[in-house]
């Protein structure tokens, strides 16, 4: 072939890479939402509303972690939305072992969960713990931290839906800047939620030098799967932030929930990431990088962002804290396209 | 075996002697030495097979227990004042998941302003979760009441609270005969729970009810409670059978044998109460006393029965109900409901304030010739009150209370307490 | 409730998966439905071939099946996948991703395993008993004489020439399209029981009709006749047509003389092979000579880009007026006027050169088919036919370049099978109603996040001086590594791939997986109608429609 001009390298590739079933990866890396035995940790007939981002982020969580744990979970909820739509008296949706006490204290709860498993001598039987950002970054707080100092056996899962949905939209610690909600209304001088304030809880519990912290977003189900895996594999306190679009509170289409929580990613706002033992250990790169108006704009709660000058100088502010989290987290570094 | 020993370290030794698998606790006086003691044993290996788990709250110490209780686990905390305040929300949670945890209340008040010696605000602050509500007399009947505690909890699967008076029981040391192993697996069976969190054989627990059952969740609840009065006494009787003594039940009777006047009380009062009644029987006087053990399910039936031949009742409780009155009075009127029978609401120790025998002297022989109002506060420095109260009315804006009596109690304070 | 366990608490304790009594797809506004779009690619290929599903064949592995499906519509794909203009990768949907998926390297992959490994298509294995004719053994006969027989119909065709093939032979050089490739696929046909007559030219259709008892005829003879313009010249033999220059090349024992210096006048495709032909028999200089732009030549880019890289010298904006008495050419400059159409400018220059190929199109010889009654000739010499490819002569149907179209092989292939299908009702009786299209899979019904970003495989080309020397093939063909690669490539846009989006993607397990090969069913009972499905499949396979209420 020396006649010939230089062959391209031929790169591992299928259509759809990375939709949900691929079938060129191999069975045991496949997805759990491909298989026709997964769990539906939360079966049909839940009262969530159309296009809930949360309940899709809790099956796909739980039916990983119940394809990694052999089917030996139990599952503790706060109060929120998810409790709420999944379990009103007659009916529960789940099909876990599943306790929900308090708003406030579901780590605790999940605590002492584990403890009557190990002395029980059936640490096989693992442990989640889940809540919205509110149950988790505010009223939770304390419960989950002292979780996470202890390093009790527990997966706690934060599903970020960025407010207090279940009573109504109100503003949360996880509620981003210029967002609107029912107590951060869009008028006055600073409308929505203002800058300068909230909580990142990823990095504060990477701070609790916990083993394995990660956040990951609907949008990227390979890589929240990959990261519940690896959180089932390690013993001792784990924390996953996932990402899940409300389309009641966000005022977006319930078709766009998975098209909104990509392109928050893609954009920088919401960086997925991961860390063991307080140190960042990677990050996923930035597919298609969008600016964050792409993100903003579908979403009636940031609507006042795209009215004056002022709205545009906010969103460059948001666009900033974007650009600084894809420096911070290397978003944009150039890697080969590997599937998966 | 008999021992010298603190109630706060018979306490422990005693929740320990139940197997219990799961304990968490968070700092609070007066509990302190009960689960600084259970950490002992557990790490002495005296008690086997159990989880220690320091938590950052009542709240959380609360939360821990309920999800191990509900995963199986035999589980106990002890915690008083604020910190049972603190886990309010927990408490009625656990009652309402029907969870039959342990926890001990070392009594204290409750502020502000803050204050850490004994009286009863704290239980009955949360006398309406749901909970057994038991409360010892004395050292000996508080180890024996947490060995009962177990047994009732898990019969019918619901939370049991034993309080016993934080200082004067908690940190007393008296001679108690402590229970052997033997005894205490022969009473109490290990714990089949009436609900379990196990992926074997998966459900719901904690779902949301509406209008459509609350009801009727409240009912069976309330119920269980009044099932546990005749539960209560059989395990008095199971646990007199094995240990050889009298220890519980729904309440202690003293001297009630004709008595025109019945002192109801509850907790290490009874006591002093006992020796003053001793004193005036000596005298002619025809008086006994009534001491609670079971507070909540409250023995209406019971107390009624046994308060028949009684002319006068001083209700004497360590509880206040601000801006109404008695706490216990009002439950023992319930019980005399239609009954012409003198009830007397006697408020005592508030925070600690003691309750001497001069006092309680004084306060027989003004019952007895007809000279006590209602309610009456036990020792209150009426002066200093009633100054306050007009120095109040004369200014636009007081200040906090506290502070303006200790500024008008000057010297005097030293002689409380 | 507590029907599996009557000792947990009322109501706090609920059995698992309960919910399923509510039935939330009463909520339902809209409701999604699946369905199949029609690709742009399918959508664009002449001969209809279904590209997508021998893609979908070939991403297996399963290349036999994937040149099988190939065959159910063209019978020549080592032909087509070389001699195609493919237009089905102008159409396709990846072009917005990277570059469009080299369907026509993959085909001809598939088409050079089929020769190799002696792959044979499947037959019908009852005979019809009825008897077809055809005239012309170029694409578009071989194409309709292969479709029949595979329908069962015994077929003979009378071909005018010495060797079978047509344009294919005489149209396309050798170096875009080898002569052994051409015959391996023909031979293949003709091992389908296909009976060829070479040799036999047709007089009398009707006569050939009757006496060899043909019950009908599909007649593609084709376009021979080269167009002329008049340039006046001293030497009328420097002028020479592109068409029977390439010709001679197949025919002719020795190659065609063009000399140093060759000027093609013309831009379409065969300008530039007659331009490439000129380099390749030792001119020094081929010159394309076009009266319009670059931009407007009907050329392919490609092919002219390829020309140009071979050093074919090309100018535009030029018309030919005469050869002088001294053989020089002189020619005017044109420029576009405002409409932007090409105008002489009354500029003049000479060329020098040594001949003159006029490439300016083909004329169809009518003169035989003039005579069979009811037979409509169109205007610009073509034969009329109407949608079911019959002339006015019942039960003689014509097709390829004579008839009014593009003229490509692969229009002629699609002609070739439109015609079988058509005899072949009306053989029956009956009348060939073609399958409605389904709406077209545009790329706004994509969700192109799902595709890993993948460019496109480039063949590997021969080196330049080979190229100008020698008649060997330019292009090389795919590896069955990057073959794979390349048919990896497909977005499968507007049809069902079983990505499992759907499946995974549901908020209320609303959608129903029913195994490998099987596809999905919505569950109506749950679902609520939110859509997620519909924005999440990668290749626009469900749509929301509003319920009725």
């Amino acid at each position: 072939m020396s006649d010939m001009t230089a062959e391209q390298k031929v790169k591992f590739y299928q259509k759809g890479t990375f939709t949900v079933g691929n079938r060129l990866v191999d069975q045991a890396r496949r997805s759990v939402q491909a298989s026709m035995e997964r769990s539906n940790a939360i079966t049909s007939g839940h009262r969530a509303c159309q296009g809930c981002g949360e309940a899709l982020g809790a099956r796909y969580a739980l039916d990983t972690a119940m394809r990694a744990t052999k089917g030996q979970l139990i599952a503790v909820n706060a109060t929120g939305c998810l409790e709420v739509f999944t379990t009103p008296y007659p009916e529960t949706s789940w099909q876990v072992p599943w306790l929900h006490s308090l708003f406030g204290n579901a780590p605790a709860v999940a605590s002492g969960v584990a403890a009557a498993m190990r002395v029980k001598g059936r640490q096989q039987v693992r442990v989640v713990a889940q809540g919205g950002d509110g149950g988790t970054t505010d009223i939770g707080f304390g419960c989950l931290s002292g979780m996470f100092e202890r390093n009790d056996d527990v997966l706690y899962i934060c599903y970020d839906n960025e407010a207090y949905m279940n009573t109504g939209v109100q503003r949360s610690s996880a509620t981003p800047p210029t967002a609107r909600t029912a107590t951060t209304p869009a008028i006055g001088p600073e409308p929505g939620n203002v800058f300068g304030t909230g909580k990142n809880l990823p990095l504060i519990a990477m701070a609790h030098n916990i083993p394995y912290v990660a956040t990951a977003s609907v949008a990227n189900l390979h890589d929240l799967e990959r990261k519940v895996e690896k959180a089932m594999a390690i013993r001792g306190a784990r924390y996953i932030h996932i990402f899940v679009p409300c389309p009641l509170g966000w005022g977006s289409a319930g078709h766009d929930t998975i098209r909104i929580a990509r392109l928050a990613s893609e954009c920088g706002l919401f960086p997925l990431f991961e860390a063991a033992h307080g140190e960042v250990t990677g990050s996923l790169p930035i597919r298609h990088k969008v600016p964050v108006e792409e993100y903003l704009r579908p979403q009636k709660r940031f609507a006042h962002l795209f009215k004056d000058d002022d709205g545009s100088a906010r969103i460059a502010r948001l666009q900033r804290m974007a650009d600084a989290n894809i420096k911070r987290f290397d978003l944009l570094r150039d890697v080969e396209e590997t599937p998966l | 075996m008999l021992k010298q020993i603190e109630g706060s370290r018979a306490v422990a030794e005693a929740v320990g002697l139940c197997r219990p698998e799961v304990i968490c606790a968070y700092p609070i006086s007066p509990q302190t030495h009960i689960v600084e003691g259970c950490a002992e044993l557990i790490r002495a290996g005296t008690i086997q097979h159990c989880e220690f788990i320091n938590v950052e709250s009542e709240f959380a110490a609360l939360s821990v227990a309920i999800g191990a209780s509900a995963a199986g686990a035999r589980t106990y905390t002890a915690t008083a004042s604020q910190g049972l305040l603190f886990m309010a929300e927990a408490v009625y949670n656990a009652a309402g998941l029907g969870l039959p945890i342990v926890m001990t209340i070392g009594n204290r008040a409750i502020g502000a302003p803050i204050n850490i010696w004994n009286d009863h605000s704290d239980s009955m602050a949360l006398r309406d979760a749901g909970w057994i509500q038991l409360h010892a007399e004395t050292n000996q009947e508080a180890a024996d009441l947490h060995i009962q505690a177990f047994k009732l909890a898990e019969r019918l699967s619901t939370p049991v609270m034993v309080c016993m008076d934080g200082f004067i029981l908690t940190h007393a040391y008296e001679r108690i005969a402590m229970p052997d192993q033997a005894q205490v697996d022969a009473f109490l069976p290990s714990y089949q729970p009436r609900q379990v969190l196990d992926p074997a054989d998966p459900y719901s627990i904690g779902a949301m009810v509406g209008p459509e059952a609350f009801m009727e969740v409240r009912y069976l609840a309330h119920d269980k409670l009044l099932q546990a009065l005749s539960v209560i006494p059989e395990i008095q009787q199971e646990f007199k059978e094995i240990f050889g003594r009298e220890s519980g039940g729904l309440f202690h009777r003293y001297r009630l044998e004709d008595a025109e006047t019945v002192v109801v009380t509850m907790g290490s009062l009874a006591g002093t109460v006992k020796d003053m009644v001793d004193e005036r029987r000596a005298d002619g006087v025809r008086i006994g006393v009534i001491t609670l053990c079971s507070y909540r399910p409250f023995p209406l039936d019971a107390l009624r029965r046994a308060l028949q031949g009684a002319a006068k009742v001083i209700v004497l409780e360590k509880s206040l109900a601000l801006g109404f009155g008695g706490v216990l009075a009002t439950d023992v009127r319930m019980a005399l409901h239609g009954v012409d029978t003198l009830v007397h609401t006697v408020i005592a120790g508030l925070g600690g304030r003691p309750i001497t025998r001069k006092s309680l002297a004084r306060l027989f022989g003004r019952v007895e010739r007809g000279e006590l109002k209602d309610p009456h506060f036990l020792d209150l420095d009426l002066d200093l009150v009633r100054r306050e109260i007009d120095n109040q009315r004369n200014q636009i804006t007081a200040g906090p209370i506290a502070e303006n009596i200790l500024r008008d109690i000057g010297p005097r304070a030293t002689k409380v307490g | 409730m507590s029907q599996q366990h009557p000792d947990v608490p009322f109501a706090i304790t609920l059995d698992v998966g309960s919910s399923l009594a509510n039935r939330t797809g009463s909520w339902r506004s809209e409701r999604p439905v699946y369905l199949d779009r029609l690709p742009p690619c399918n959508d664009a290929c002449p001969a209809g071939e279904n590209i997508q599903a021998w893609l979908g064949h070939a991403e297996e592995g399963n290349y036999e099946a994937a040149w099988q499906e190939v065959m159910r519509n063209n019978p020549l794909p080592a032909i087509m996948g070389r001699a195609c203009y493919h237009p089905c990768e102008g159409a396709c949907n990846r072009s917005a991703l990277d570059d469009a998926v080299n369907i026509h390297a993959v085909e001809r992959f598939l088409g050079d395993q089929a020769i190799e490994k002696g792959w044979m298509p499947a037959v019908a294995a009852t005979s019809s008993g009825k008897q077809v004719l055809v005239i012309g053994a170029g694409p578009s006969g071989l194409s309709a004489a292969y479709h029949l027989r595979r329908l069962g119909h015994a077929v003979t065709i009378h071909e005018a020439g010495p060797v079978p093939g047509g344009m294919m032979r005489f149209g396309i050089p050798a170096y875009r399209l080898p002569r052994d490739i051409v015959q391996a696929e023909i031979d293949r046909i003709l091992a389908m029981g296909v009976e060829l007559e070479l040799n036999h030219k047709v007089e009398d259709i009707q006569a050939e009709m009757q006496d060899g008892r043909f019950d009908a005829c599909f007649l593609a003879v084709g376009a021979h006749l080269a167009k002329r313009v008049d340039i006046p010249t001293p030497d009328a033999g420097k002028i020479l047509d592109a068409i029977g220059v390439l010709r001679e090349m197949e025919t002719g024992d020795d190659p065609p003389l063009l000399g140093r210096r060759v000027v093609v006048y013309g831009g379409g495709n065969t300008a530039i092979d007659m331009a490439r032909t000129a380099k390749r028999l030792g001119a020094e200089e081929a010159i394309i000579v076009y009266r319009r732009t670059r931009e407007m030549m009907p050329a392919h880019d490609f092919e002219v880009e390829e020309a140009l890289a071979e050093g074919v010298i090309l100018n535009w904006l030029t018309t030919i007026k005469e050869i002088d008495d001294s053989g020089s050419f002189v020619v005017e400059k044109m420029a576009l006027n405002d409409d932007g159409w090409p105008e002489p400018t009354g500029e003049f220059d000479t060329i020098e050169a040594d001949s003159l190929v006029l490439a300016l199109g083909q004329n169809v010889d009518t003169g035989f088919i003039a005579k069979v009654p009811g037979v409509e000739i169109a205007k610009d010499g073509v034969i009329q036919v109407g949608p079911d490819m019959m002339t006015g002569f019942a039960g003689l149907f014509a097709g390829g370049d004579m008839v009014p179209s593009e003229r490509t092989v692969t229009v002629a292939v699609g002609h070739g099978k439109q015609a079988a299908r058509h005899i072949d009702a009306w053989l029956r009786g009956e009348r060939y109603e073609h399958p409605p299209r389904p709406e077209l899979a545009g790329v706004d019904k994509l969700n192109s996040w799902y595709y890993a970003d993948a460019p496109k495989t480039v063949q590997p080309e021969l080196e330049i001086i080979r190229r100008q020397t020698s008649f060997d093939e330019v292009h090389r063909g795919l590896d069955e590594t990057n073959a794979l690669y390349e048919a990896r490539r497909c977005l499968s846009c507007g049809n069902c791939f079983e990505c499992d989006n759907c499946y995974g993607v549901c908020p209320d397990n609303a959608v129903i997986k029913l195994g490998p090969g099987k596809r999905f069913e919505f569950n109506y009972d749950y679902c609520k109608g939110c859509g997620i499905c519909a924005t999440e499949c990668p290749c626009g396979a469900i749509k929301m429609v509003p319920e009725e209420i």
